[in-house]
């Protein structure tokens, strides 16, 4: 089965004049890494919160490999939140024994692999490492999961762009044929290259979701250019 | 490092352009076997997928070679290598001459002016 994640009516309406998802349907494959995109407020963060099981739809439906989302889909879907929720009193070893506890399919071996490639001291604590690093060591975390789906909400918006060449990099090495890697963010320029696929959202709508290259070739110009004139203010 | 890539273009097409123009320049020799798919993927830092449909475009018109799990190949055949040669020099000739036009010069009038810049190494105005 290529289909990985099937989106069928979903919304979330946090009031009534409040819709932050509306009515969007989506069948995602796997093997591929796609781009989220949208202006601010148009529901990324919902959308993979529910895709989490962190919000609960108000209508519609999730499949994450055929199965509704919670407990199940949970032990195969890495998520990197968009703030950062580890201790700050914690050493780095003692989250990655806690994420060995936590995760079956956490390669204790892949992270301590990338933390070294980086230079980052095991022993160090979270909160003596700068921002960079330590959105740096919750995206190996994440990464050295074995997951059916990666969702990175926004990983490269507070790094330098070294970090950033780091982070995609990361993203590259890590690519399974069976897994798909969802990626939020507006800097669209710097991660258009590693993407297969975009999904457009305004005002909680899906606008369009198609390949990269079918942009580029229908409109001669970049995701990047093509999204700031669909969505020009 | 990453590969530069132009905006307005789908990126398999560059892609498929880089590695033609790396084996008729001989980076990658007639019979020499080539890095996987991730491996370039990662180097170039495109997607795997991208890259291999490029791929996939090259065994197309021959240039590289499947051979089972021993990976890839460029081709041995020198006619098809200098071929697709040929193919990438015509281009940057239409280039030259487009942009020659844009400045008001026939092709025979932009040849000219090429052949005395190549002789004087700067050219000068007639």
């Amino acid at each position: 089965m290529n289909e990985l994640i099937e989106i069928v009516g979903l919304t979330k309406a946090y009031d009534a004049s409040h819709i932050a998802v509306n009515n969007v349907s989506l069948t995602l494959p796997r093997g591929k890494i796609i781009g989220l995109l949208g202006p601010n407020g148009s529901g990324k963060t919902t959308l993979i919160k529910m895709l989490n099981g962190l919000l609960t739809p108000t209508q519609g439906s999730i499949r994450i490999g055929g199965q509704p989302v919670g407990v199940e889909t949970k032990a195969h879907v890495a998520y990197l939140p968009d703030r950062t929720y580890l201790s700050g009193n914690k050493k780095v070893t003692q989250i990655l024994d806690f994420f060995c506890d936590f995760y079956a399919d956490f390669s204790r071996e892949r992270a301590v692999g990338m933390l070294q490639s980086l230079g980052v001291d095991p022993n160090a604590r979270m909160g003596t490492l700068s921002k960079g690093t330590k959105e740096k060591v919750q995206l190996i975390l994440v990464m050295s999961r074995e997951a059916d789906l990666y969702i990175l909400d926004e990983p490269i918006a507070g790094v330098d762009p070294a970090a950033r060449d780091y982070i995609l990099r990361t993203i590259l090495n890590n690519y399974d044929p069976n897994a798909t890697v969802l990626i939020s963010t507006h800097l669209i320029g710097d991660v258009e290259q590693v993407l297969d696929e975009v999904i457009f959202m305004r005002y909680g709508h899906l606008v369009l979701y198609t390949s990269v290259d079918n942009i580029r070739e229908r409109h001669g110009k970049s995701v990047d250019a093509y999204f700031r004139e669909v969505f020009a203010c | 490092m990453a590969w530069v890539l132009e905006d307005g273009r789908p990126i398999y097409a560059q892609l498929v352009e880089r590695l033609q123009v790396q084996i008729v320049s001989g980076a990658y020799p007639p019979g020499g076997k080539l890095p996987s798919v991730r491996e370039l993927a990662a180097v170039a830092a495109v997607n795997p997928n991208t890259m291999q449909k490029a791929f996939a475009e090259l065994e197309k018109s021959g240039l590289i070679i499947t051979q089972g799990t021993n990976g890839r190949v460029v081709t041995e055949d020198e006619r098809l290598i200098r071929g697709s040669k040929r193919r990438l020099a015509r281009r940057h000739a239409d280039a030259y001459f487009a942009g020659m036009e844009g400045l008001g010069y026939t092709r025979a009038q932009a040849a000219d002016f090429l052949r005395a810049a190549e002789g004087k190494g700067e050219a000068e105005d007639e």
